[in-house]
């Protein structure tokens, strides 16, 4: 029986989450390694477990896979969450990458100092609201269909949801005039695998806190 | 006979050189359409041919794609340039992802504050030499084959090829303990679709100058 896949980050969500979000999705058991300190970052470069000395890490089928898309595509592929064919791997991934621009947004925004941090919401909750909700909404209502793509369960609808829970806690009322969205949200949430991710004691991480950031500024030498 | 891929994008590299570098590696013939006023990428946005209100956009096989990454995965798929199986494809992403981290920080140099230039410049060199270009030099090390995975021509060589090409523009003495990455970058540069795209005249575009990067700001209001 196949090892399981190891992931190595620090104990938060970071660029780990949807790694988690998709292998749990996927109902893949995996276990954990946390970074706690800078000396466990420079024990895994130092043993050259990271090719660009750089978490997210993850052994997985004998390798030891850097970078979050690399890692993503391979867990989305093997475990048939990819598409059927290159034009659905093109929607899917023109969505992803819109997902992961906010998402991007919103990982700089949680380690921006706090006088930053008002512009910089104010700049993403009107991209959420103006730009990327407003895309995904009229995609669901173009196909009338349950899943973002393909009529199935991929990839696209996990990330997406993922990211509607992180827009849920930075403010409930942008999801307000999104039915479709919210609808999509409740399905995938009630997936038996996905229900139990998001269940109390799952692998899933709580937004980041001031004690966690204090750890990721220490193990990553930011100032 | 399918209409050639328009792309959608200002005259200049940015962020769709490397779309350009793999239709023409992969001997795709392409037409562009550059956007050069602020009223252009109005009419884009306007005719919701943009999805998330960006370029770089794409026409190809009936689709308006967006998105950097969706274009050139699409592209590299078509055009079996993207290994054979999962586990080559999980290897040229890791290797791709890391030429795009540091591709995405050279892009990023002629926008930056004045006073941060030389502090981002020292920063570029010194992950050029001690982070990147060693861990790619280690692969073609590893296997002493031609190309970086899988024993044949993949997106991974066409990217880290531009890639040294970048960074020989920056500064050629960085390339100076590479042998084999420079070894690489001859080798890919001399297949006749590369060849040709890399003569004048040819689609590649030069490296940026400061009017153009004043023109992008008007155009994108950045």
């Amino acid at each position: 029986m196949a090892a399981k896949p190891k992931l190595y980050y620090f104990d938060g969500r970071g660029r780990m989450e949807p790694i988690r979000w998709l292998l749990a999705a996927a109902g893949v058991e995996f276990e954990e390694e946390f970074l706690e300190t800078s000396k466990d970052l420079e024990k895994l470069r130092n043993d050259g477990s990271l090719m660009f000395q750089q978490v997210p890490m993850v052994e997985i089928d004998g390798m030891k896979l850097v970078q979050c898309r690399a890692i993503l595509n391979y867990i989305a592929a093997k475990y048939n969450l990819y598409g059927k064919d290159t034009k659905e791997r093109a929607l899917i991934d023109m969505y992803i990458e819109g997902v992961a621009d906010l998402n991007e947004m919103y990982l700089f925004w949680s380690i921006s100092p706090p006088n930053e941090q008002a512009a910089k919401m104010t700049q993403m909750k009107d991209k959420i609201a103006n730009c990327y909700l407003p895309a995904f909404e009229k995609v669901l209502k173009s196909h009338g269909q349950d899943y973002v793509v393909g009529n199935r369960l991929s990839r696209a609808d996990i990330h997406l949801v993922e990211l509607l829970y992180t827009v849920d806690e930075l403010d409930p009322s942008l999801l307000a005039n999104f039915p479709l969205l919210k609808a999509l949200k409740a399905r995938i949430s009630n997936l038996p695998n996905v229900k139990k991710f998001l269940q109390p004691g799952s692998p899933r991480k709580p937004p980041m806190d001031e004690k966690c950031l204090a750890k990721v500024k220490e193990i990553f030498q930011l100032k | 006979m399918a209409a050639k891929p328009m792309l959608h994008y200002f005259n200049g590299r940015g962020r769709m050189e490397p779309i350009r570098w793999l239709l023409a590696a992969a001997g795709v013939e392409f037409e562009e359409t550059f956007i050069d006023t602020p009223e252009d990428f109005e009419k884009l946005k306007n005719d919701g041919s943009l999805m998330f209100q960006q370029v770089p956009m794409v026409e190809i096989d009936g689709m308006k794609l967006v998105q950097s990454r969706a274009i050139l995965n699409y592209i590299a798929a078509k055009h079996n340039l993207y290994g054979k199986d999962t586990k080559e494809r999980a290897l040229i992403d890791m290797y791709i992802e890391g030429v795009a981290d540091l591709n995405e920080m050279i892009l990023l140099l002629p926008v930056s504050p004045p006073a941060e230039k030389d502090a981002k410049i020292t920063l570029i060199k010194d992950r050029t030499t001690n982070r990147y270009l060693p861990a790619f030099e280690k692969v073609l090390k590893s296997h002493g084959q031609d190309y970086l995975v899988g024993n044949r021509l993949s997106r991974a060589d066409i990217h880290l090829v531009e890639l040294l090409y970048l960074v020989e523009e920056l500064d050629p003495s960085l390339l100076t303990n590479f042998p084999l990455l420079k070894a690489l970058k001859a080798r890919i540069s001399n297949l006749p679709t590369v060849k040709k795209f890399l003569q004048p005249g040819g689609a590649r575009k030069p490296p940026v100058d400061e009017k153009s990067v004043e023109k992008s700001r008007k155009i994108f209001k950045f």
